[in-house]
């Protein structure tokens, strides 16, 4: 196969090995191995690109050379080359704006899009495409060449994202995050010749295949070809309806929400969010990070208790909806592995259909909980039968940050400056252990923190886990607990998952608990999150603002959090206890493997 | 059959077969010949079998069969067409034959209709060059076929 990922070992330049290679006539030094297109960006020549997409910190390099879009011209070969696969040689002579490539690029861009769709207008991506963004780059203002078109066929069987294959430009960047990253292999090349597309085994529609639903190949498609089902227009319809409309945000959406109105990556506008969200009409704006905290309640004590009663170890985090639905389909045998803790928004749909239901007069059916998440996996979840209660689902509308952005765009609300606003009573109460939810490694540290003071009934001096944070794909560490070694492991991204669980499965590892995010960093680098563009940086940003939000925070421990604590005085009793175990726990479902 | 348990004697025999092959890609166009030969083409069971015994993504699989025309995802048909396209019934004109056939039945070259009533497919030369051009259906061979003569022969298998 053509899909390849890089080796992180970059090889060592040594002095002996350094190449000249000249471009648009300058001379400029490079190491064997780099590209082209590597050298020259390293050197402040820019050569458009399309398919090409490089995530080095995932392992992730789409380099199938398919689009023809970054041919550069060889001058002493007299031949074009496409600068993403071709490594330089000594002595290359490297021309990337004469004429010919000009000429190039522009047919075969014109090539590609004979075969597109126009409706860039009513496009769900457009100002986020980037194949409009480089027809506008490449100036292109006719097209000549009149070709056959793919047809239209847009699969939505999946509530988490529309597959539209006409708008496909066989990148393949998805089969590379699918298979390479994630470890899913949904999508193939099927077919061949004109025929060929990028389609499921079978041609399954998604929502019978083995998808997660991560979103983690959406967040690379270039062009509109796939695209979160869109529950905007549901959400303005709730708001009319005459129901009572709550709802709850996620903790990575309020670091990345500012980016869609041009603020830096890692503004923090959690306030500003709640003003948005109240003048959209909410009757209620309330913080996920509650129901966070109230996650690791239950998830800290099933912990406790698993370790004092000879449970089965390790306990795997199930917040992620992705990693549910990965290992449902991969490691059905070991459905009693993981944690049986809901995710945290819905355990707050739970908790809002029933307690807060019961304080305010109202009846479930007359609610409707919308959650902002950073997420697609989660419009999947939303709709699990399991997460039912007498037929009514404890989350009813689910929408990204995207979506969001986009919703407050429609009312032209100009989000930086808009006032802060603190989030409802009584689920606006959160921790700094909530907060760090977003990023990977952070749920296990937020139940660190509370399984510690529950098991020594001491208090936990230093919160700070730090061995666990960052984007790195698998983390460890072991942490001491009444004089006993708890192993701790963290992966994110399914590919990591896998070696991971493998790992536990082949009694190589030893863990008791791991956290498992199937989207490569966490949430923070969420399906449903603004585009990054291969923007490593922007979710490094993010990950500091989620973790400033906890180190600025007065109270750090879940437990420590009085509305949570109320919740279970007045009307959950235990954590883990039985009422507990009914509204806030859930099964797993075991499905096939593929 | 998601844990590879099956009554179906082909099925059987083809996850004997596969088990004596290498676990790996190197494996596969063999695998899939030989699944083909058992069962007559490829099932989507055949298909997870060859995938997860010799441990290929079954959306890999699939991309592969689909690559090669030499592969088929459905059964022949009830009934199985073949027009010569042998030099003798190329040069009088079996290709207009079998363009007709296909207009008729409105279905495409190479394929087994979605109803899996016809099968239509090309050969070279049934040994029979005095009679072109020819047509085959099941054990029925036409000669000397004009393309006026294809609906009545359509007619005699509509059932
Ligand atoms: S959503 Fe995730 S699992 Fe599904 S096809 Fe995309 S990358 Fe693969
Ligand atoms: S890591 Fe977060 S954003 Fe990604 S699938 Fe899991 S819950 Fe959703």
């Amino acid at each position: 196969m053509s899909e390849a990922v890089k080796s992180q070992t970059a090889p060592v330049a040594e002095a002996a090995e350094t190449l000249t290679v000249t471009i648009n006539g300058q001379a400029v030094k490079a190491r064997p191995g780099q590209t082209i297109l590597e050298v020259a960006k390293e050197n402040g020549y820019h050569i458009p690109t399309l398919c090409h997409f490089d995530l080095a910190n995932l392992r992730y390099v789409n380099e199938v050379a398919s689009c023809r879009i970054c041919m550069v011209e060889d001058r002493k070969r007299g031949r074009l080359y496409p600068a993403c696969a071709t490594p330089v040689s000594d002595g290359m002579d490297i021309q990337t704006n004469s004429l010919r490539v000009i000429r190039n690029r522009r047919n075969v861009l014109e090539l590609i899009l004979s075969d597109h769709p126009f409706d860039c207008l009513v496009c769900w991506k457009n100002g986020d495409c980037e194949l409009q963004a480089l027809a506008s780059e490449v100036g292109l203002r006719e097209i000549r060449v009149k070709g056959e078109r793919h047809q239209v066929n847009v699969d939505t069987s999946s509530l988490s994202f529309i597959r539209d294959s006409s708008k496909c430009i066989l990148c393949k960047r998805c089969v590379t995050m699918c298979s390479q990253v994630q470890s899913v292999n949904v999508y193939s090349a099927v077919g061949r010749g004109f025929n060929s597309v990028i389609s499921t085994a079978f041609d399954l529609p998604m929502i019978d295949t083995n998808c997660t639903f991560c979103g983690q190949c959406l967040s690379v498609c270039p062009t509109g070809a796939l695209a979160e089902v869109s529950n905007i227009d549901k959400v303005w319809a709730a708001l009319t309806s005459g129901k009572h409309v709550v709802v709850q945000t996620a903790p990575a959406v309020r670091v990345a929400l500012g980016e869609a109105f041009g603020m830096p990556p890692g503004s923090n506008v959690t306030g500003r969010m709640v003003t948005a969200l109240k003048q959209m009409g909410f009757n209620e704006v309330f913080d996920t990070n509650f129901a966070a905290d109230l996650t690791i309640m239950e998830e800290a004590t099933e912990l406790v208790h698993r370790i004092e009663h000879g449970g089965r170890l390790p306990i795997l985090t199930s917040c992620c909806p992705g990693w549910v639905k990965f290992f449902e389909h991969q490691f059905s045998d070991m459905l009693d592995v993981p944690s049986s803790s809901k995710s945290p928004h819905e355990m707050f749909g739970s908790v809002i259909k029933t307690y807060f239901a019961e304080r305010q007069g109202l009846k479930p059916e007359d609610i409707i909980v919308v959650s902002v998440m950073p997420c697609v996996a989660k419009k999947f979840e939303s709709a699990r039968p399991e997460l039912m209660n007498e037929g009514v689902s404890d989350v009813d509308i689910v929408i990204t940050t995207r979506e969001l952005a986009r919703m407050i765009q429609e009312i032209s609300l100009d989000l930086e400056n808009l006032e802060d606003t603190p989030f409802d009573d009584p689920f606006g109460e959160s921790t700094g252990a909530a907060a760090i939810f977003g990023s990977s490694g952070g749920v296990i540290e937020a139940a660190l923190r509370t399984a510690y003071e529950i098991m020594t009934g001491d208090k936990l001096e230093d919160v700070n886990f730090t061995p666990l944070r960052g984007l790195e794909g698998s983390k460890e560490a072991t942490v001491s607990i009444n004089g006993a070694p708890i192993r701790i492991g963290v992966a994110s991204g399914l590919g990591n998952a896998r070696k991971m669980i493998e790992s536990i499965r082949s009694g190589e590892q030893v863990y008791h608990a791991i956290e498992i995010m199937a989207c490569p960093g966490g949430c923070i680098a969420g399906g449903g999150q603004p585009y990054h563009f291969g923007n490593m940086e922007l979710i490094k940003k993010r990950m500091e603002a989620i973790y400033a939000i906890d180190d600025n925070a007065e109270v750090r421990k879940s437990h420590e959090n009085t509305a949570v604590q109320r919740l279970y005085r007045e009307y959950l009793g235990e954590p883990y206890g039985q009422k507990a175990k009914e509204l806030l726990h859930t099964t797993y479902t075991p499905r096939r493997k593929f | 059959m998601p844990d590879g348990r099956t009554d179906n004697p082909q099925l059987i025999a083809l996850q004997t077969y596969l088990n004596g092959l290498d676990k790996d890609e190197g494996s596969l166009i063999v695998a899939l010949q030989r699944a083909q030969e058992l069962i007559g083409y490829l099932s989507e069971d055949a298909i997870f079998m060859v995938g997860q015994t010799l441990n290929i993504p079954v959306s890999k699989v699939y991309g592969v069969v689909t690559f090669y025309s030499f592969f088929r995802t459905r059964p022949r048909g009830k009934y199985d067409i073949k027009v010569c396209l042998g030099t003798a019934c190329f040069v009088r004109k079996s290709p207009a034959i079998l363009n007709e056939l296909a207009t008729l039945l409105q279905m495409e070259v190479g394929t087994t209709r979605e109803d899996l009533k016809y099968s239509l497919n090309t050969v070279r030369c049934l040994g029979a060059c005095g009679s072109a051009p020819i047509v085959q259906v099941n054990d029925d061979l036409y000669a000397n076929v004009q393309v006026s003569d294809v609906a009545g022969i359509i007619r005699r298998y509509l059932d």
